[in-house]
């Protein structure tokens, strides 16, 4: 079933794609590989799921509430970025997803924040997210022959999904060249530091440029959705 | 004879008295989330709350407390608000708010978070026990065992019970500790 596009606000994009990853990342919950990773992954979560309910809030009037725009919306209706929703595969690939999201997310709220209450309030949050993922790709990719393998193994795979992370978000004032060159720079830097190539295959396929902003996702997230709106859908009005 | 003013002092006496719902030594006022208490009209408060990160599920419970509170000190009608402008900084803790946290074992944040560059590396979190090889050329401020008061100390995970701290442990007395992460 297809339902025609809603009108797509400016803000709806950060939104879906923090959302969208919190419940990626809330996937880890009771499998994370130590308890202070299965911590960290979790408050990254919920840092995100703020994220997500205090900008729906704001498109309250377009769109309903924060409920029904999480969980009532068709898979088309959502504008996250597809990197957002890959799976999390394994610990690695879940970093450096987290990682490319991160050294996008924050520079793009900094440029955002005199504009967006709520960008100037999670700038700071970002900054840990991605010095955690920072951390974390220097570890596993200066670590062991297999943490080196898997973790270059994820950038290679996720590589596909970050051009679409710098195409213009119509109704965003952002400088997105620049925003592309200080991430290239940065993810450069921080894969020579964990002796990681940047893989040299395209940042985006024809079929996905900028797809996840126009509606158009891959098949993962149509899972993702099923899984996260289905207690809603089934039981309306639920309360616990 | 009660004036309105004093009323609404008082009621924002009594908000900011509040406890913080996960850390209940330190009240709201001192954690310095409470941004505006009025009375518009009698009878009918207005609070404003600032969350401390986004994500804060203590925010929910902070709303309910003070609408308790206030509502038994004879406010009719009680309205929490949430407001995110200007963002909540870890500067707003006060000194008495510091003194607490650190004497529940709670290492204070280092001030200064606000105006430092929103940047992950300057926001000074020391390298952890596994990565000492990529320390950052320029150590800020350590941040101090609440114990023993020692100044190395190492960090064990960026992301600790609440969003706002960090675990830490002291490499002098060993125990961990909470540290509550500049913002």
């Amino acid at each position: 079933m297809t339902s025609p596009a809603p009108p797509a606000p400016a803000t709806l994009p950060l939104g879906d794609d923090a959302l969208i990853l919190s419940h990626r990342l809330g996937e880890w919950a009771g499998h994370a590989p130590v308890l202070e990773e299965e911590v960290a992954l979790a408050n990254i979560a919920l840092d995100l799921l703020g994220q997500a309910r205090a900008l729906y809030a704001g498109l309250s009037d377009l769109l309903g509430s924060e409920d029904e725009i999480a969980f009532l919306r068709e898979e088309r209706a959502f504008r996250n970025c597809q990197l957002t929703e890959q799976p999390n595969g394994d610990f690695a690939h879940t970093i450096v997803r987290q990682l490319f999201f991160s050294t996008y997310q924050q520079p793009l709220f900094a440029q955002l924040s005199p504009v967006l209450p709520l960008a100037a309030k999670a700038v700071r949050e970002t900054a840990y997210h991605r010095d955690h993922a920072e951390q974390w790709t220097l570890r596993l990719g200066d670590g062991t022959e297999e943490s080196h393998t898997r973790t270059q193994r994820a950038a290679d795979t996720l590589w596909r999904y970050t051009g679409e992370l710098f195409q213009p978000v119509e109704g965003l004032e952002v400088d997105w060249p620049g925003l592309a060159e200080e991430w290239h720079a940065s993810i450069g830097d921080v894969f020579a530091r964990a002796g990681l190539t940047v893989p040299a295959g395209p940042s985006e396929g024809a079929w996905s440029a900028g797809a996840g902003r126009q509606g158009l996702h891959t098949e993962p997230f149509g899972l993702l959705l099923a899984e996260m709106q289905h207690l809603h859908r089934s039981h309306p009005g639920a309360a616990w | 004879m009660v004036t309105a003013s004093s009323r609404s002092a008082s009621f924002a006496a009594l908000a900011g008295a509040v406890p913080d719902p996960e850390l209940p030594v330190i009240t709201l006022a001192e954690l310095g989330v409470l941004r505006r208490v009025e009375e518009p009209e009698p009878g009918h408060v207005l609070v404003e709350l600032t969350p401390t990160y986004t994500g804060c599920p203590a925010v929910e419970a902070m709303a309910a407390d003070i609408e308790q509170v206030l509502r038994s000190a004879g406010a009719a009608q009680v309205e929490v608000r949430t407001v995110l402008v200007p963002p909540w900084s870890s500067d707003d803790i006060s000194a008495e708010g510091r003194r607490k946290l650190a004497e529940h074992g709670v290492a204070p944040p280092r001030p200064g978070a606000r105006t430092a560059d929103p940047g992950p590396v300057l926001l000074g979190l020391s390298p952890t026990r596994h990565t000492t090889e990529h320390a950052r050329p320029s150590a800020p401020e350590p941040v101090r065992c609440p114990h023993c008061g020692a100044a190395d100390t190492e960090l064990l995970s960026r992301f600790s019970s609440t969003a706002c701290k960090a675990l830490r442990r002291c490499t002098a007395c060993q125990e961990p500790f909470d540290h509550f992460k500049e913002v």
